[in-house]
């Protein structure tokens, strides 16, 4: 009365007196651990028999860690039935994987994982505490700046010049063509929706009202610093970012440079420089492209279309758009060197943080300009 | 020594490695046996790690054959390439441990895209290769950052071997350990090269590690192969980097034991 299960690569067999024989074949490793681990499963969860139980090992080709691992638990699974498992004509070669693998105590193999930190979803109090930070964190960052600043007027000799002309270049100069083709595509756009629609009511003059101080107060700076944000906070985040992952800011530090003096400050005074010129030349380029598709859609030739624009606008409406620049460069400068700091040890975090920056330096622009709009308004500008 | 009949681990020829017009590998020819440990030396920039990079695929070769665990790494197409690379493991020389994974993980890595494996089997031989390597199960939960440079390096060669290759490149293992962690590092390759039955190609500066590990060892100078074979050879040879190299400052932990080559 032999109960027998035939598998590969591992069979087994009950004789009539409650042992039992396994016989391993084949090979016992990586790619067949699968198989084997729901083998030792049914086995393992058969009733049990109060039998000695014996393993012939003689007929595996290769055996690995897998397949010791796995020949470790189903001693110890039996063992744990009162059932010790005999390993019988395991090679020499073999022999020193598998101790190696019973030495290792069980319970550190079952241990529970850690409670996957940081996973859980952020409660409200929370979520308030961290903007209360981040506000704090910029604040500081302001302060950092400013003290740095007024130490640089008192000794303009070590401000680093070069830096800041390298960083003005990144910044400005680079980012002319994107800028001017960004504008200049949007001027266009809001004059032809504004020909399409304002035909209608035979408003086709007040058009170039609309470019002209749409253009100069709010779209012009809006876009740019918007783009500013995007293309040159972002890689301020990343190089910081990246720098602190690889201690060079801790390096500056030891080698008592400070980081805001050298690193920083240029960066932030080439964004402050950077952002007002980038907006005179993107409102330029977006009443071109206005004026192009009023010529070309609306039928309005050049030399109306800068009469009406003349009469349109005035000097506040250009001051208004461009007084707003340098603050959001400052803010867009602050938000980016912040979180740059910030950047931690994994890349995970570098673009945790460079995603914080653009969103963040964003937001901050978009609220600025609505802070000013009131403002302007209540003095009258 | 044994003589071997069946094919070399890695057998390259001819080879030649240049970036623009600067060579850096010259008509090197190398054979790593089964089952040995082959320590790379040269000085700095002779290119040990251009060639280690070359022999894995890293780096394009200009001319010349390599071949892997009898597989012509030029000739293989994509899916030969793929199996060829689960029957080698890594080791870079700042580890290269994924920064947002924990160690376990890291370890895990492999297993996960290769083998269809349930959770606790892959729990489990995660945390027997970390205690190979003489991690704590505690260990397991660190991410890369928290780790310290010893155990980043064993951590990464629990990842090398999570899919018990037969081949396994490490690139300066015990550079930046103390000697002490450096010792133990050896031993732990020895130990595992032994009972995993590994062949190991090595690329070290360390002279004890050359003394201690390695069955054999090939010196890189002007972009070839100067000198091959157990210690004692190799120091025989009349090379002026080899000479240098061997009679240098440093060099006295050889002294008390120039018979003892490991071969």
């Amino acid at each position: 009365m032999e109960d027998v299960v035939a598998a590969t690569p591992l069979s087994w067999a009950r004789t009539g007196d409650g042992q039992v024989r396994l016989t391993a074949t084949g090979a016992w490793t990586a790619p067949h651990a699968a198989e084997l681990e729901c083998l030792v499963q049914r086995l393992t969860s058969e009733p049990s028999s109060a039998g000695a139980a014996s393993i012939d090992m003689h007929a595996i080709e290769r055996f690995d860690t897998y397949g010791a691992l796995l020949l470790a638990r189903l001693s110890r699974l039996l063992e744990g039935r009162g059932q010790p498992l005999r390993v019988i004509a395991l090679a020499d070669r073999y022999q020193g994987l598998f101790e190696e693998l019973r030495r290792i105590d069980p319970h550190t193999l079952e241990a529970s994982p850690r409670s996957e930190k940081n996973r859980h979803p952020k409660s409200l109090s929370g979520g308030v505490a961290e903007i209360g930070r981040d506000l704090i964190a910029l604040a500081n960052m302001l302060g950092a700046l400013s003290l740095t600043l007024v130490a640089i007027l008192r000794r303009p000799g070590h401000f680093r010049l070069i830096s800041a002309v390298h960083q003005l270049d990144r910044v400005a100069w680079q980012a002319v063509p994107i800028i001017l083709l960004i504008t200049f595509l949007i001027g266009g756009i809001i004059a032809q929706q504004g020909f399409f629609h304002f035909r209608k009511f035979g408003a086709d003059e007040y058009v170039v009202d609309m470019i002209g101080i749409l253009v100069l107060r709010e779209i012009g700076v809006l876009i740019v610093a918007i783009m500013v944000a995007g293309r040159s906070g972002s890689s301020y985040t990343a190089e910081l970012g990246s720098m602190k992952m690889r201690e060079e800011i801790d390096a500056l530090r030891t080698m008592g440079v400070d980081p805001i003096d050298i690193l920083l400050l240029p960066r932030v005074i080439a964004l402050i420089i950077a952002l007002p010129l980038l907006t005179f030349l993107g409102a330029m380029a977006a009443l071109c492209g206005g004026g192009l598709v009023a010529w070309f859609y609306g039928g309005m030739s050049p030399e109306i279309f800068l009469s009406r624009l003349r009469e349109a606008i005035s000097l506040t409406h250009f001051q208004v758009g461009l007084i707003k620049a340098p603050f959001m460069a400052l803010a867009i400068g602050i938000v980016a060197c912040t979180e740059g700091l910030e950047v931690k040890g994994s890349a995970e975090s570098l673009g945790l943080k460079t995603t914080a920056s653009v969103v963040k330096s964003i937001f901050l622009v978009i609220v600025l300009d609505g802070l000013f709009a009131i403002f302007f308004a209540s003095i009258g500008m | 020594m044994d003589t071997f009949i069946e094919t070399p681990a890695i057998r390259a020829r001819n080879l030649m490695v240049a970036f623009g017009d600067r060579t850096v590998l010259n008509h090197l020819s190398l054979e790593v046996r089964k089952g040995e440990i082959l320590g790379l030396v040269g000085g700095s920039g002779s290119g040990k790690s251009v060639l280690l990079r070359t022999i894995i695929g890293l780096i394009a070769k200009r001319q010349g054959e390599i071949k892997v665990l009898g597989v012509d790494i030029a000739e293989a197409d994509n899916a030969a390439l793929r199996a060829l690379e689960r029957r080698w493991g890594v080791l870079f020389q700042q580890g290269a441990l994924f920064s947002s994974l924990t160690a376990l993980q890291n370890v895990q890595f492999p297993m996960r895209e290769n083998l269809n494996l349930s959770q606790r089997l892959l729990r489990e031989v995660a945390l027997a290769k970390l205690a190979m390597v003489g991690l704590q199960p505690r260990d397991g939960d660190k991410l890369p950052a928290e780790l310290s440079g010893g155990m980043t390096k064993r951590v990464a060669l629990a990842r090398a071997l999570a899919l018990e290759p037969e081949l396994v490149f490490l690139d300066e293992p015990t550079s930046g350990l103390d000697p002490i962690a450096a010792g133990d590092f050896d031993d732990l390759i020895r130990t595992l090269q032994q009972t995993l039955d590994l062949t190991v190609f090595m690329v070290t500066h360390d002279l004890e590690s050359l003394r201690t590990v390695c069955d054999r060892i090939a010196a890189l100078a002007d972009g070839t192969m100067v000198a091959i074979g157990t210690m004692s050879e190799v120091r025989q040879s009349s090379h002026p980097w080899i000479e240098a190299y061997f009679r240098g400052k440093r060099s006295h932990v050889l002294v008390p034991a120039p018979g003892m080559t490991g071969a």
